[in-house]
C-alpha cells in the first residue's frame, strides 16, 4: 500500500464501521462492538505504518466544492510529522478505550449505539488531525462536536446528561462561531485557506491589527474545543457521559483539538504577535483558575475534568509563548497518555464501587484493586511531574520556554504556570490520598474487587506509556525535545511546588473523614456557571419578552387580531339591514333604483 | 288632441299609480294585497308605455307602434305572472294558515 491508500484508510475506516454499525449490525450489539474495535486496531496499525512513509509523501485530495475565482476546496490529507505524531496519540489512546469500554460497557442497552458514536468520534477527530486546509478542519470541527454531542448525553435518559450534551454543544458553537468568522478573516488577507499556501502569504500581511484579529478569533475556536476561559463551563458537566468517553473525548483528542489547531497554525501566532499574548494569558489563566476549582471538588471524576482543564491551560498557554508551540504539543503527547490513564483508572473505580463518584465514600482501595492503584499512583505522578515522569519533561519544557520568552506577557504566564505547579501535587495527593488510602468509608468501597483484564490490561499499557513516552518520542514522531532543567530557577521552583503541595496534601487529608478544608468560592467553581446562567436567564426573558410585546402588539393587531375584530364589527353593522322582513328588503331595493336613477339623470 | 290632456297628464297619472302601488307593496301585510298593488305597479308601467306611444308620432303621422308591441307582452306575461303567484300564496296559505307577512320569518336568523 502507498501512502495515499493507508491516509485515505485511516480516514474512512472508522466511518464505515460507524455507518455499518448503525445500518447493519444495530441489534447485535456485540458484533458491533467488535466491528467498532476491529476498525479502531486496523487504523492504529495503519497509522504506526504511516510513520514508515517517505517524508515527502502526499496523498490524492477530493475535490469538494469549486467556488470560482480560484477557490477550490478539497478534502485534502496532509500527514506531516505534526499530524502522524498525533494520529498515534489519537488512534493509540483511542484503541485502549474501544477496549477498557469492551469491558466497562459490557452490560449497557445502547452497547451498540455507543459504539458507533466512539466510531464516529474517532472519524471525526481524525479529519480534524489530516486536514490540510481550514475550511475542512472547519468541518470535522463540527463532526466533532456532534459525536461529542451524541458521546456525552449517552445515558440520555438522565436529565444531567442531557443537560450537559446540550451544553457542551451550544457552548461549543460560540467559540465555533469565532472560529468560522476567523477562517474567513485569513481568506481575506491571505487570499487562501490552505495551510501551506497561508504560511507563505501570511509574511507579505500589511494589516497587522485585522491579522491580529483573525488569528483571535480562530483562537475562539481553540477556547470552545480546548475548555479555555471563559469557555471552559462545558468539560466538568461533560464527565456526566461514560467514563471511557470522558477519558478519550476530555482527556486525549476533542480537548486537544484545539492545542493541535493552534499548533498547525503556528506560523500564524508568529507573526500576529499581540494575539499570542493573549493566548498565552488565557491560557496561563485557565490553568491557574481550573486549578483553584479542582482543589475543592469531590467527585474524582471532576477533580480530573479540573485537572484537564487546568493543563490544558498549559498546552494553550505554550503556544501563545514564542518558539513554546512545540512544548506545548509534547505536554499534549504525555497528558494524553498519563490522563487517559487517570480517568480509565477513576472508571474502572468507579465500575468496583458500583457507580460511586464521590471520594468521600471511596477510601482503602490499596489493598482492594492493587492493580488499580499502582496505575493510577504512575498516572498521578506523571500529572503532578515527578521528575523522570513524562508530565516533568513536558512541563518543564514549557515552564522553560516562558521563562525565556522575553515578553512581560510570557513573564505573568510563567508566574502563572508556577502557582500552577504548587496546587497540581496538592489536589492530585488529596484525591489520592482520600480514594485509595486510609479505610474504606462505605459498603461500596469495602467490597470492591478487581476490574478484569479487559479494563487493566490498557490501564497497564497506559501506565507503561506515561513513564516512557519520553523515550519513544523519536520513533513515534512527537514534537518537543527531552531535556533535563532540574537547576534553572524554574525547575528548582517547580520542584518546591512538588515537595510543598503534596506535603500539605498528605498531612490534611491523611486518615481524614471529611474535608478539613471549605472554601466556597472554589467548591462552586467561582459561582461562573452560576453566572452564566443568570446571564443566559436574564437575556432569554428579555428576548422572550421583547417578542412577546412584538406579537402582542404588532403582529396581532395587524394580522390576526385586527382582520378578526373589523370582520366582526362589519358584520354587526350589516346584520341591521338583514332584518328577515321581505318589505324592508322591498324598501331598500327601491330606495337604490331611485339613488341610482337620480345618479343616472342629474 | 282636442281634450287638451299632453303627455304630462299621462305621465302623472301613471308616476301616482306607480307610487300608490309601492307604497302597497311596503306597507301592506295582507300578501294579497302586496299582490295587487304589484299588478298596480305594472299597470302604471303599460299607462306610460301607451302614452309615449300615443304621444311620439312617426314621420307619416302615426302613433310608434313599438311601445303598444310591448304592453302586450307585459300584459301576457302579467297573466302568467299572475297565475304563478297566487299558486304560491295558495300554497303558502295551505302551509303555514296565514298571509301575513310579517308572520312569514322562517328565513330570518
Amino acid at each position: 500500500m502507498d501512502a495515499n491508500t493507508i491516509a485515505w484508510l485511516i480516514l474512512l475506516l472508522p466511518l464505515a464501521s460507524a455507518a455499518v454499525i448503525l445500518i447493519g449490525t444495530r441489534r447485535a450489539a456485540g458484533v458491533s462492538a467488535l466491528i467498532s474495535t476491529g476498525s479502531v486496531i486496523v487504523t492504529f496499525v495503519l497509522s504506526l505504518v504511516l510513520l514508515a512513509v517517505p517524508a515527502d509523501a502526499t496523498a490524492q485530495p477530493l475535490s469538494w466544492l469549486n467556488l470560482g475565482e480560484g477557490l477550490t476546496i478539497n478534502i485534502g490529507l496532509l500527514f506531516d510529522d505534526l499530524a502522524r505524531g498525533m494520529m498515534i496519540i489519537v488512534t493509540g489512546i483511542g484503541m485502549l478505550v474501544h477496549l477498557f469500554s469492551l469491558g466497562y460497557m459490557k452490560d449497557d442497552d445502547g452497547k451498540a449505539r455507543y459504539f458507533a458514536g466512539l466510531s464516529l468520534f474517532m472519524f471525526s477527530m481524525t479529519g480534524i488531525v489530516l486536514a490540510d486546509n481550514f475550511v475542512m478542519m472547519f468541518l470535522f470541527w463540527e463532526l466533532v462536536g456532534v459525536s461529542s454531542y451524541i458521546l456525552i448525553g449517552h445515558w440520555y435518559n438522565k436529565d444531567s446528561a442531557a443537560d450537559a450534551a446540550k451544553k457542551a454543544f451550544l457552548v461549543n458553537r460560540i467559540g465555533d462561531f469565532g472560529f468560522m468568522i476567523g477562517i474567513l478573516l485569513v481568506w481575506v488577507l491571505t487570499g487562501s485557506i490552505y495551510f501551506d499556501e497561508i504560511a507563505k502569504a501570511v509574511g507579505g500581511v500589511e494589516n497587522a491589527g485585522l491579522l491580529n484579529a483573525a488569528v483571535l478569533l480562530v483562537f475562539c475556536g481553540a477556547v470552545g474545543k480546548s475548555a479555555q476561559l471563559p469557555l471552559h463551563v462545558w468539560l466538568p458537566d461533560a464527565m456526566e457521559g461514560p467514563t471511557p468517553v470522558s477519558a478519550l473525548i476530555h482527556a486525549a483528542t476533542m480537548v486537544a483539538a484545539g492545542v493541535y489547531m493552534l499548533a498547525r497554525v503556528s506560523f500564524l501566532l508568529v507573526e500576529a504577535e499581540g494575539a499570542a499574548h493573549a493566548i498565552a494569558l488565557v491560557g496561563g489563566l485557565t490553568a491557574f483558575v481550573a486549578a483553584l476549582m479542582a482543589t475543592q471538588q469531590n467527585d474524582i471524576k471532576r477533580v480530573l475534568a479540573y485537572s484537564t482543564l487546568s493543563q490544558l491551560g498549559y498546552m494553550i498557554m505554550a503556544q501563545g509563548i514564542h518558539h513554546g508551540s512545540e512544548a506545548g504539543m509534547f505536554h499534549l503527547y504525555t497528558h494524553a497518555w498519563f490522563k487517559a490513564l487517570l480517568f480509565l483508572g477513576s472508571g474502572a473505580v468507579i465500575y468496583a464501587c458500583h457507580h460511586e463518584q464521590d471520594i468521600w465514600k471511596m477510601g482503602g482501595l490499596r489493598t482492594r484493586m492493587p492493580k488499580t492503584f499502582w496505575t493510577f499512583a504512575i498516572g498521578t505522578a506523571a500529572l503532578i511531574a515527578v521528575p523522570g515522569t513524562s508530565g516533568f519533561f513536558s512541563k518543564e519544557a514549557i515552564l522553560e520556554a516562558a521563562w525565556h520568552d522575553e515578553s512581560g506577557f510570557a513573564k505573568v504566564a510563567w508566574a502563572l504556570g508556577i502557582a500552577v505547579a504548587f496546587l497540581t501535587p496538592f489536589y492530585m495527593v488529596r484525591l489520592f490520598v482520600v480514594a485509595f488510602l486510609g479505610k474504606p468509608r462505605t459498603d461500596h468501597a469495602e467490597h470492591a474487587k478487581e476490574v478484569g483484564a479487559i479494563m487493566w490490561v490498557p490501564l497497564a499499557v497506559l501506565a507503561a506509556m506515561s513513564l516512557l513516552s519520553p523515550v519513544l518520542m523519536g520513533p513515534l514522531k512527537a514534537s518537543g525535545h527531552v531535556a533535563f532543567h532540574l537547576f534553572t530557577p524554574t525547575g528548582l521552583l517547580s520542584l518546591a511546588g512538588l515537595v510543598v503541595g503534596a506535603f500539605f496534601g498528605w498531612k490534611l487529608y491523611t486518615g481524614r473523614d471529611s474535608d478539613p478544608i471549605s472554601i466556597p468560592l472554589f467548591a462552586n467553581r467561582f459561582y461562573l456557571d452560576d453566572i452564566y446562567q443568570g446571564i443566559v436567564r436574564v437575556f432569554q426573558d428579555f428576548v422572550g419578552l421583547t417578542l412577546d410585546a412584538i406579537d402582542r402588539y404588532a403582529i396581532q393587531p395587524l394580522t390576526t387580531r385586527g382582520p378578526a375584530l373589523g370582520a366582526l364589527g362589519l358584520g354587526y353593522i350589516f346584520r341591521a339591514f338583514q332584518t328577515g322582513n321581505v318589505q324592508a328588503y322591498a324598501f331598500l331595493f327601491g330606495l337604490g333604483a331611485v339613488i341610482m336613477l337620480w345618479l343616472l339623470v342629474f | 288632441m282636442d281634450s287638451g290632456l299632453t303627455l304630462n297628464h299621462f305621465l302623472a297619472i301613471s308616476g301616482a299609480l306607480f307610487a300608490i302601488g309601492f307604497a302597497g307593496v311596503l306597507i301592506r301585510r295582507n300578501i294579497i294585497v302586496i299582490f295587487m298593488c304589484l299588478e298596480l305597479m305594472l299597470s302604471a308601467a303599460n299607462l306610460t308605455l301607451v302614452a309615449f306611444s300615443r304621444f311620439n308620432t312617426t314621420e307619416a303621422g302615426l302613433p310608434d307602434y313599438n311601445g303598444q308591441v310591448l304592453l302586450f307582452f307585459i300584459i301576457t306575461v302579467a297573466a302568467a305572472e299572475v297565475a304563478v303567484g297566487l299558486a304560491i300564496i295558495v300554497a303558502l296559505f295551505r302551509a303555514r294558515q296565514t298571509i301575513d307577512v310579517t308572520q312569514i320569518v322562517s328565513m330570518k336568523n
